[in-house]
């Protein structure tokens, strides 16, 4: 023991640890563990008196037998795999030309072109497309000009709008992913393939959707996760009858003071989106750890 | 078709047209914001109406508020840096401190809790707020019951918009910090202790170099997290609010160009804060 420099004493050891410990465990048990704790205490209870409370299943009940509440959830769980699966198919073509079409020193230049705007605050990209969209705004406008309508026609407040900002909004979490994945796929590969004759859509089929797949995986997980509890787009870009379910959680919270219903609402946006995270990583084989460090 | 092959004209074209379109795209909405900061009218939209600093400076001829004396908005900016600051200060170290304990120890129950490092990430944000709105407000409810103490830190309120973000930007400067730390040489610090060096002076001398480009890296993703945070703060904000949240709010009532004036400030402040890690980054490698 005592030759090996790297060696502290048994106590010392100890103590150092117990230090390197103690953050750790104080982050994770007072900011996650107790506080997802508490929030399944509170989704599992019924107040039957002030300051009485019975376990029960009455929130989740609500939830089932209210139609507005599964609506908007079931409405947000599409909307997400469909935000989900157009930023796939708009990043995929993108992060093809970054890593196997432009030459040289194009094709770094116009990844870090991409990563720009996220920099920027989503509240400031929202802005963006509300000037951009509005009936008063930029787009509207502009389609009179042209002679494409007559009058300026409202854009937002639909469903396809909010399509728009949420794509906009993950673009960067799919096209990093992709490009990491697609960077590693060996251009001889492609070039054997097409020299034996095979077409753009069997290489596409057989060499890169194989080989980017663990990326293409990841991408879609952190994507379909961040739409899913998303706030700010939906709310800014969609109308009063296009409800997100965090609002609804929001609202149960901060505006009803209903903890117990909002408590319960989180743990079903919880579950879908761990749900979804699981099927993905059982689809793609892939293990949790692995997928998190990739991004 | 990759570059070596044969590409036929009407795939150039193609590829050239969605390279155009992809980046009027991913441009448009922020050049539109910055261009109508300048416009001389009272609401962000065409038409165009002539160039004016309005939207910064103020006016008091035709009562605009410019950016530079709304007190509101200049508040909330310093309440975003504070809070930033402090998420970053806590994230930076705790992330330190756990790239250490995850790469160099090992102890019992280590598996379990690297995974549980990650979770962090897994969650809505909202759901972080939530979560932690609903144990602060029960512990205050309980000491005020039990002790009569007035915990003040554990209402809505900036105390408790650094501690939901710093839950989860904690789990980015780990892995930033843990990722470097995982390539380094240890031979280094062996050398160092076999000439006589003690540990404090190897981690201050060795160590904490080698980790400086992960460590300032870490340290603007954290503040760049926390600065543009909305979902976990809006739950958790008292009565200062951020600017994110004032943004969102002052957006409800119908947007003012003086929104697009602190927009330009943002998007200038973040191009700053890119390229200067992104020549940082390059020096370093």
């Amino acid at each position: 023991m005592s030759d090996d420099p790297m060696a502290l004493s048994l106590w010392r050891r100890r103590l150092v640890l117990t230090w390197l410990l103690a953050p750790a465990l104080l982050w994770l048990l007072l900011l996650i563990v107790m506080p997802h704790s508490d929030l399944a205490v509170l989704a599992l209870r019924r107040r039957v008196a002030p300051h009485v409370y019975e376990p029960s299943l009455l929130q989740f009940k609500t939830f089932f037998t209210e139609p507005l509440y599964w609506h908007v959830f079931v409405r947000t769980a599409i909307m997400s795999a469909l935000a989900t699966a157009l930023t796939l198919l708009i990043a995929f073509p993108a992060a093809w030309i970054i890593t196997k079409v432009a030459r040289g020193r194009a094709g770094s230049l116009l990844f870090v072109v991409c990563l720009i705007p996220f920099w920027v605050s989503e509240t400031v990209r929202a802005l963006g497309w509300l000037i951009l969209l509005r009936e008063t705004g930029v787009l509207p406008a502009l389609l009179v000009k042209l002679g494409i309508t007559d009058m300026p026609v409202e854009m937002l407040y639909h469903d396809a709008t909010i399509l728009v900002g949420l794509v906009y909004t993950s673009l960067l979490f799919m096209v990093v992913p992709l490009v990491n994945s697609l960077e590693s796929l060996d251009n001889a590969l492609i070039e054997a393939a097409y020299n034996l004759g095979a077409g753009g859509a069997s290489i596409l089929r057989h060499i890169v959707i194989p080989h980017a797949a663990p990326g293409i995986t990841a991408g879609c997980i952190i994507v379909f996760m961040l739409t899913l509890g998303n706030y700010l787009t939906p709310t800014l870009l969609g109308g009063k009858n296009s409800q997100w379910f965090t609002e609804l959680i929001y609202t149960q919270f901060i505006v009803r003071f209903n903890w117990e219903q909002g408590a319960a609402f989180g743990f079903l946006l919880l579950g879908l989106s761990t749900a979804m995270v699981a099927v993905g990583l059982r689809l793609s084989g892939q293990r949790f750890v692995d997928v998190m460090r990739r991004t | 078709m990759i570059s070596t092959l044969p590409r036929p004209v009407w795939l150039r074209t193609a590829t050239a047209l969605y390279v155009a379109a992809f980046l009027v795209f991913l441009f448009l909405p922020l050049t539109t914001v910055a261009v109508f900061a300048f416009n001389n009218a009272p609401y962000p939209a065409p038409p165009w109406r002539g160039f004016t600093l309005d939207w910064f400076v103020g006016n008091a001829g035709n009562g605009r508020l410019g950016l530079f004396h709304d007190t509101e908005l200049l508040g909330s900016i310093v309440t975003s840096l504070i809070v930033a600051c402090w998420v970053t200060l806590l994230s930076v170290i705790i992330g330190t401190a756990n790239s250490f304990l995850m790469e160099r120890w090992e102890f019992p129950g280590k598996q379990a809790l690297s995974v549980l490092m990650l979770v962090p990430l897994v969650i809505p944000g909202v759901i972080l707020g939530i979560s932690i709105l609903a144990l602060s407000s029960r512990i205050a409810e309980l000491a005020d019951s039990l002790f009569g103490w007035d915990l003040d830190f554990l209402r809505p309120g900036l105390p408790l918009v650094v501690a939901g973000q710093f839950s989860y930007v904690a789990t980015i400067t780990t892995l930033m910090i843990s990722a470097r730390l995982k390539r380094f040489d240890r031979t280094l610090e062996e050398a160092a202790l076999n000439l006589g060096a003690s540990h404090a002076a190897v981690l201050r001398t060795i160590t904490f170099p080698y980790l400086r480009p992960a460590l300032i890296g870490s340290a603007a993703i954290a503040f760049l997290m926390s600065f543009e945070n909305f979902n976990t703060t809006l739950i958790l904000v008292g009565n200062d609010a951020p600017l994110t949240v004032t943004m969102y709010g002052r957006m409800r009532e119908g947007a003012s160009p003086v929104l697009n004036a602190v927009s330009l400030f943002l998007m200038l402040a973040s191009a700053a804060l890119a390229l200067s890690l992104l020549r940082g980054s390059k020096r370093a490698s």
